[in-house]
């Protein structure tokens, strides 16, 4: 089995659409008194380079955990996850993740966030470059008239906007988001959607992103990678997304595939993988 | 309206709002003072009553002269804590540069965190004065014997806020310099350092107070030099009650004033976050 699978990254590396990023036979347990605790498990997946991810599935199940083995903070106890055909060792920028959280130094002022995270990942470029691409992610994310304020004294949004530069200034080849809009009220949550494809569109990097939210992963993925429950989590089913880019919201709504869409991603969700509690 | 009232008014309205935080503390502290006198003068305790300040010509000059300097150790009670106090700088800075690198290393490393947290925890359960006889034998000197006693009694406050400060950084900001790959300087000094330093600044102000309070048994190994501690060691000696009490109405109003200082410093570092 393992002859046969290391076969397999090399002969696709040769063909011409070798994948960005690819999923192998992907494993992962915990270790507990009571021996290894599977949350993940024979996890297949393949990323080309650009695409629009959006990862779904109920809390617990393990999305997170996924997405860390991409960005380097956890490590695979079977199979492997292969950027450019190389296995992800450890954590760098060109995996950058917008934290839960935000993840901001609430004592640096918005600037001086996104300026420490191009002078570690770009300590060549002369200062005024720094200085030209911090404040062009500002502009990109509308905080340019925010730049010196504290962390501490920005919104929720905001924040996450902060964030959002940040993760960009650095130019990440891949960019993950976990939940990134979770937490901001219906409005500020549409208008960011908005930005990052705009953003997206213009950089094209690839995009992980996890969400709770159905309508938001089918306005802005490419694909929707929906979960099994844990323990032992796996993908359940991969919906394939081609609404027409640049994207209208309204538009969207119109177009009759997309309850076709939503209505499977809501039976795979609350029929065929119900949650425990939400079966009840 | 005329401005006479108006003033007037407006002193009345202050003590209204203000009456309920100033005439608890003036009944406690004035009853506690006529409680002491009453025992002392009905012969309960041979402790002198606090109008012996007053009542005792020595200590009556000690109350009302605090600066004079007759030369060697006959000197006004602010002479002798400012001795003791830079006394207690020089222990106390020591404390806090060597508390805040050890505490840093420890937070940092569990391993060593390990090997030293019962040795931490068991070393400053030791008293002050029990420290000075060791101080005595490893030094061989007074002032070096001082200043370490001062140093070992305040450290530890320092040093186990300081690692606790340091394992407390949020994992978040741990994932953002994992993630940009930041060095260890600019981790140390962008990261480390602001996140640690609320609970720095507790170990600092807890310490100051012990450093403090460290100053009689310090200053017990140092005869014939001014301080406020051995001024009261040497009034103890010759029996001067009054001047005890005296002396230690000095050492406990300087402590406040120190806490006071490090409370001020604690909230503008906090607030600055």
């Amino acid at each position: 089995m393992t002859a046969s699978l290391s076969a397999n990254p090399a002969s696709t590396a040769a063909g011409a659409a070798a994948p960005l990023l690819r999923f192998e036979q992907l494993g992962l347990a915990y270790p507990t008194p009571k021996g290894p605790y599977p949350v993940l498990e024979n996890i297949n997946l393949e990323v080309q380079s650009g695409e629009f991810v959006c990862v779904i599935g109920h809390s617990g199940c393990g999305k997170s955990t996924l997405l860390n083995t991409v960005s380097g903070f956890s490590k695979p106890t079977a199979g492997q996850v292969l950027l450019h055909g190389q296995p992800i060792q450890r954590p760098g920028p060109d995996r950058m993740v917008v934290f839960q959280g935000y993840a901001l130094l609430p004592w640096c002022s918005a600037y001086d966030n996104v300026y420490l995270a191009i002078d570690s990942v770009k300590p060549q470029l002369s200062d005024r470059e720094k200085r030209e691409i911090v404040m062009e992610h500002l502009e990109l994310v509308g905080l340019t008239q925010a730049a010196e304020k504290l962390i501490t004294q920005l919104s929720g949004g905001m924040k996450q906007r902060v964030a959002i530069a940040r993760a960009l200034a650095i130019r990440p080849e891949v960019l993950i988001l976990d939940e990134p809009f979770g937490a901001l009220d219906a409005i500020t949550k549409e208008e960011l959607q908005e930005e990052l494809l705009k953003i997206w569109n213009t950089q094209k990097c690839t995009v992980l992103m996890i969400t709770h939210d159905i309508d938001e992963a089918l306005f802005l993925a490419d694909r929707l990678v929906m979960m099994t429950n844990g323990p032992a989590a796996g993908i359940g089913e991969v919906l394939t997304i081609d609404f027409p880019r640049p994207r209208n919201r309204e538009d969207i709504m119109e177009d009759p595939r997309y309850y076709e869409l939503r209505n499977s991603a809501l039976d795979f969700l609350y029929n065929r993988f119900a949650h425990d509690d939400d079966s009840k | 309206m005329s401005p006479a009232p108006s003033s007037g008014f407006h002193l009345g309205q202050w003590w209204k709002r203000n009456r309920k935080s100033i005439l608890p503390p003036i009944f406690g502290i004035g009853g506690f003072l006529i409680f002491w006198q009453l025992s002392s003068s009905l012969g309960l305790t041979k402790l002198s009553g606090p109008l012996s300040l007053w009542t005792e010509e020595r200590t009556r000059e000690l109350l009302l002269y605090p600066f004079f300097d007759r030369g060697g150790l006959d000197k006004g009670l602010f002479l002798h804590t400012m001795s003791s106090l830079s006394r207690v700088a020089l222990g106390y800075s020591l404390a806090a540069v060597i508390g805040i690198a050890v505490g840093i290393a420890v937070g940092l490393n569990k391993g060593l965190n390990r090997a030293f947290d019962p040795l931490f925890q068991f070393l400053r359960m030791v008293a002050p004065l029990a420290w000075v006889p060791i101080a005595l034998v490893m030094f061989q000197q007074n002032q070096p014997a001082a200043i370490f006693v001062i140093f070992i009694t305040s450290i530890w406050p320092i040093l186990i806020n300081t690692a606790e400060g340091v394992r407390q950084i949020p994992q978040d900001y741990r994932n953002v310099a994992l993630v940009l790959q930041m060095s260890k300087k600019r981790f140390f000094t962008k990261i480390l350092i602001p996140s640690t330093l609320p609970y720095i600044f507790t170990g600092l102000r807890i310490s100051i107070g012990l450093a403090w309070l460290a100053i009689i048994a310090a200053e017990i190994v140092m005869p014939g030099t001014p301080g406020i501690g051995f001024f009261i060691w040497d009034a103890n000696q010759n029996g001067y009650v009054s001047d005890i009490v005296l002396g230690v109405i000095w050492i406990g109003a300087i402590g406040l004033i120190l806490d006071r200082l490090m409370a001020w410093l604690q909230t503008r570092i906090s607030s600055s976050r």
